[in-house]
C-alpha cells in the first residue's frame, strides 16, 4: 500500500469512508500465514471453494476455477476445508 | 410572546418534543423521566407527530436504535435518566465518535447503589467525558428552551447533545412557562439536512470501519476540535434564539458578580436558590454573586477564568462527588482553569444535595459565611466540604 | 399579597394534595402570577401521609428548595392532627385551614396553636353530598381561596370547568358537582 496517510484536518469526519466499494483497497493477502494450493489436474469444477470463500479469491473465468488471488487470499483454509473429500484439490501449506 | 402556561418539567421537555416533531424517538422508561416519554407518546397516539417511535427493550437498546436512525438520516431524540444513562454508556461514546446528532432529554438521579429515584448530578456527570453536549437547565423554562436549542447545536455540531434537568425539583414541579407557538419552533430549527446517511444511494459510504493505530487518533483529534468549536456554536444558536423569542442565554450565566467579592458556582436548580440568598446579602452589604454554569461540555473554561479572574473567594458547588477524594468535577475544572492567574483566587468545594437532599437557604448562607471566614483571617479550614449531610 | 406565598398541603396518598396543589397553582397562573406547585417525593402508599406545596408571588420565584416555613397550611385529612406536626414553621401571621365538621376553636386546642389564623371547612361532606364521594381537595381549594384572597372565584371557577372538561367528557355531573364543591366550600368556610 503506497497510500499517503493523511493528517487529522484532510479527513472525513467520524471515520467514515465516502465511498463505495472501497474494500478492494485493502489486500487482505498480507494477513496470511498459510496458502492454499490449487490442483487444476485435481480439480472438478464443482465451484463449493468459489461459493465458500468468504474474500471471493477463488479466480474463475467460465464456471472453471482458474486458481486464487494471493492479493485478497488471507489463508482461512475454508476452500480447502470445503473441497469434496474425495478430491481434496486445494492443500494448505506454510507461507514463507 | 408566546403562551403562558403552567407546567412540570417533564411536561415542558415533552411540549418541546412535540413541536421539534423528529423524525425517530426510541425509549426506554425511566423514574424520573418516564413521563417525558409517556407524554410523547401520547403526542403520537393522538396523531400531532409524525415521529417513528420505538419502545424498545433497554436503555441501552434505546439509544443503539438512535444511533442506526441517526445514521440513516433522521433527526433523531430519547429521554432517560440515572441508571438508564448509565446503560446507555457504551453507546454513548459511538453516538459522538460517529458525529451523530441525536439529543437526549435527560433528568438528572442519583445512581445506585444505594438506590434511591431523586435529584443528584452523578449520572451526567459521570458522563461528562463521553463526547456529548451537556446543558444543564435551573428551571421547566430553561428546560423547554434549552431543549428545542440542542437540536440545532447538535446539527452544526455534528455532536450529540444531552439536556438535563433536576430530578422532581424540576421534573415534577410545575412552574410558569412561555411556549413558544408551534410554527416558530419550527422554523427556529428549521428542516434537518444530514450531512452524511447511510441511506443515500448516490453517495454510498461506510460508518463505523475499523480505525487501528495509523487513524484513530486522527479521528479523536478531530472530536476534540469539534467539541472546542461547539462552543461557538452554542453561542451562535443562543444569540439568534434571543434575537426571535427574547430569552437570552450564554455559556453560563452571571449573577450580580461584576463587584461581587465571594461568588458561587453551581449548576441546575440551586442556582434559582442561591440568587434568593444573593439578593438578600448584597441588601446587607454583601458583594455576593453567582455563576450558574449551562453548558458543562464543552466546558467553557477560558471564558469562565476571565469571568472568575477578579473574585477572590470562591465556591464551587458540585452535586455529585467524583469519588477521587478530590472533591467534584465541577470543582476540579473551575480550580485547574483558575490556575494561571497571578492573583491565583481561594476556591473551595461544596459537595451537596446528594440523592434528593434538600438544600435550603440557610446552607447557601453559610456557604457564603464560610467564604467571608476566609476573607477575615486568610485561612481555608476545609478544601472539600459537604453541605448538609449529618456528622 | 406578601412578596411570596408558601403553601403546605397535608394529606393521606390518594387523596389529591398534590393534585391540588396543581389546581391552585394553575388558577393562579390565571390571575397572571407566577406559581410552583411539587409534591414531596417519599415512597407513595395510599394512605400514608404525604405532603405537597405552592409557592406564589407577583414576581418570578427562583427558589427551589423544599417549603420551611409556610404561610399557610392546608390539612385534607384532620386524622392526621394527631400524628403529623401540621404547624410546623407555620409563619406568625399564617393561616391553619382544616378539612373538618369541628369549630375552628376545638382545631385551635387540639393542635395547641397560639396567634395565627385557623379555618375550619366540612369539606368531605360537601364533597360527598356535591361529587358523591369523598374527594375534600376541590372543595378545599373553593375555601382556600376564601381564606387567601389570592385568586378571583369566578375565574377559579371557569379554569376548573375547562380542566375538567377535558378529563371528565363522559361524566358531565361530575364537572357540575365539583363546581358546586367549589362554591359550598367557598361559602360555609368558618374563621376565628
Ligand atoms: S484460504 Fe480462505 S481466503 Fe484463501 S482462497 Fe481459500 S477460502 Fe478464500
Ligand atoms: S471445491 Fe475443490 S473441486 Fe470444487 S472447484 Fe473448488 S477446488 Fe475444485
Amino acid at each position: 500500500m503506497s497510500l499517503k496517510t493523511k493528517g487529522w484536518r484532510e479527513l472525513p469526519i467520524g471515520g467514515l469512508i465516502l465511498e463505495g466499494g472501497t474494500s478492494e483497497m485493502y489486500k487482505t493477502g498480507g494477513w496470511r500465514s498459510l496458502k492454499p494450493i490449487w490442483s487444476e489436474e485435481k480439480c472438478t469444477h464443482c465451484l463449493t471453494c468459489w461459493i465458500y470463500c468468504p474474500d471471493s479469491a477463488i479466480l474463475l473465468s467460465d464456471e472453471k476455477v482458474q486458481g486464487i488471488n494471493y492479493d485478497y487470499c488471507k489463508g482461512c483454509g475454508i476452500c480447502a476445508k470445503e473441497c469434496p473429500t474425495k478430491v481434496k484439490a486445494i492443500e494448505m501449506v506454510e507461507e514463507r | 410572546m408566546g403562551k403562558i402556561s403552567a407546567k412540570t418539567g417533564n411536561e415542558a421537555m415533552a411540549e418541546a418534543m412535540r413541536q421539534i416533531n423528529p423524525d425517530v424517538v426510541a425509549a426506554y422508561p425511566i423514574t424520573p423521566a418516564t413521563e417525558i416519554v409517556q407524554i410523547f407518546a401520547g403526542f403520537k397516539s393522538d396523531g400531532l407527530v409524525d415521529t417513528e417511535f420505538i419502545a424498545t427493550e433497554s436503555e441501552h437498546s434505546a439509544l443503539s436504535a438512535c444511533i442506526g436512525s441517526a445514521a440513516s438520516g433522521a433527526r433523531t431524540m430519547t429521554a432517560t435518566a440515572s441508571q438508564g444513562l448509565v446503560l446507555m454508556q457504551e453507546m454513548l461514546y459511538i453516538a459522538s465518535g460517529l458525529r451523530l446528532p441525536i439529543v437526549i432529554a435527560e433528568v438528572n438521579r442519583a445512581l445506585s447503589s444505594p438506590i434511591n429515584i431523586h435529584c443528584d448530578h452523578s449520572d451526567t456527570m459521570g458522563a461528562r467525558d463521553s463526547g456529548w453536549i451537556q446543558i444543564y437547565s435551573e428551571n421547566a423554562q430553561e428546560a423547554y428552551d434549552n431543549l428545542i436549542q440542542a437540536v440545532r447545536i447538535a446539527e452544526s455540531a455534528l455532536l450529540p447533545v444531552m439536556v438535563t434537568i433536576d430530578g422532581f425539583i424540576i421534573s415534577h414541579g410545575m412552574e410558569r412557562i412561555e411556549i413558544i407557538p408551534d410554527e416558530e419552533v419550527k422554523g427556529f430549527i428549521g428542516e434537518y439536512r444530514p450531512r452524511y446517511t447511510l441511506l443515500d444511494e448516490e453517495r454510498s459510504i461506510t460508518m463505523g470501519a475499523i480505525d487501528f493505530t495509523d487513524y484513530f487518533f486522527e479521528h479523536k483529534r478531530q472530536q476534540i476540535e469539534a467539541m472546542k468549536e461547539a462552543k461557538e456554536k452554542i453561542i451562535e444558536v443562543s444569540k439568534e434564539f434571543n434575537s426571535r423569542f427574547k430569552r437570552d442565554y450564554g455559556l453560563f450565566e452571571c449573577y450580580r458578580l461584576e463587584d461581587a467579592r465571594y461568588a458561587l458556582v453551581v449548576l441546575g436548580s440551586t442556582g434559582g436558590t442561591v440568587k434568593v440568598v444573593v439578593d438578600e446579602l448584597r441588601e446587607d452589604g454583601v458583594k455576593a454573586g453567582l455563576l450558574k454554569v449551562r453548558v458543562f461540555r464543552p466546558f467553557p473554561w477560558q471564558e469562565i477564568k476571565d469571568t472568575l479572574a477578579y473574585i477572590p473567594f470562591i465556591a464551587v458547588m458540585d452535586r455529585s462527588d467524583g469519588l477521587s477524594s478530590l472533591g467534584g468535577p465541577v470543582f476540579q475544572e473551575i480550580r485547574s482553569a483558575l490556575y494561571d492567574i497571578d492573583s491565583r483566587p481561594k476556591v473551595i468545594n461544596y459537595i451537596y444535595g446528594l440523592g434528593g437532599r434538600d438544600t435550603k437557604l440557610h446552607h447557601i448562607k453559610q456557604v457564603f459565611q464560610d467564604l467571608q471566614g476566609i476573607d477575615r483571617t486568610g485561612r481555608i479550614d476545609g478544601l472539600i466540604n459537604y453541605l448538609g449531610v449529618r456528622e | 399579597m406578601k412578596e411570596l406565598v408558601e403553601i403546605r398541603w397535608h394529606g393521606r396518598g390518594g387523596q389529591g394534595a398534590k393534585t391540588a396543589a396543581l389546581l391552585f397553582a394553575d388558577a393562579a397562573l390565571g390571575e397572571g402570577k407566577y406559581v410552583q406547585a411539587f409534591p414531596e417525593y417519599g415512597p407513595e402508599r395510599m394512605g400514608a401521609p404525604v405532603q405537597s406545596f405552592n409557592r406564589l408571588s407577583d414576581r418570578p420565584i427562583t427558589l427551589h428548595c423544599g417549603v420551611e416555613e409556610p404561610s399557610v397550611v392546608v390539612v385534607l385529612d384532620e386524622t392526621l392532627l394527631e400524628i403529623v406536626d401540621v404547624v410546623r414553621g407555620l409563619v406568625e401571621d399564617g393561616i391553619l385551614l382544616v378539612n373538618t365538621s369541628e369549630i375552628p376553636q376545638a382545631i385551635r386546642r387540639k393542635v395547641r396553636l397560639e396567634g395565627r389564623k385557623v379555618f375550619t371547612v366540612d369539606a368531605s361532606t360537601i364533597s360527598r353530598e356535591t361529587i358523591g364521594q369523598d374527594i375534600p381537595n376541590t372543595p378545599m381549594l373553593g375555601a382556600l381561596i376564601k381564606v387567601t384572597g389570592f385568586i378571583n372565584l369566578e375565574r377559579m371557577l371557569d379554569d376548573t370547568r375547562r380542566r375538567l372538561e377535558k378529563k371528565f367528557k363522559s361524566k358531565p355531573e361530575l364537572i357540575d358537582g365539583n363546581i358546586n364543591a367549589i362554591k359550598r366550600a367557598y361559602q360555609e368556610v368558618k374563621g376565628e
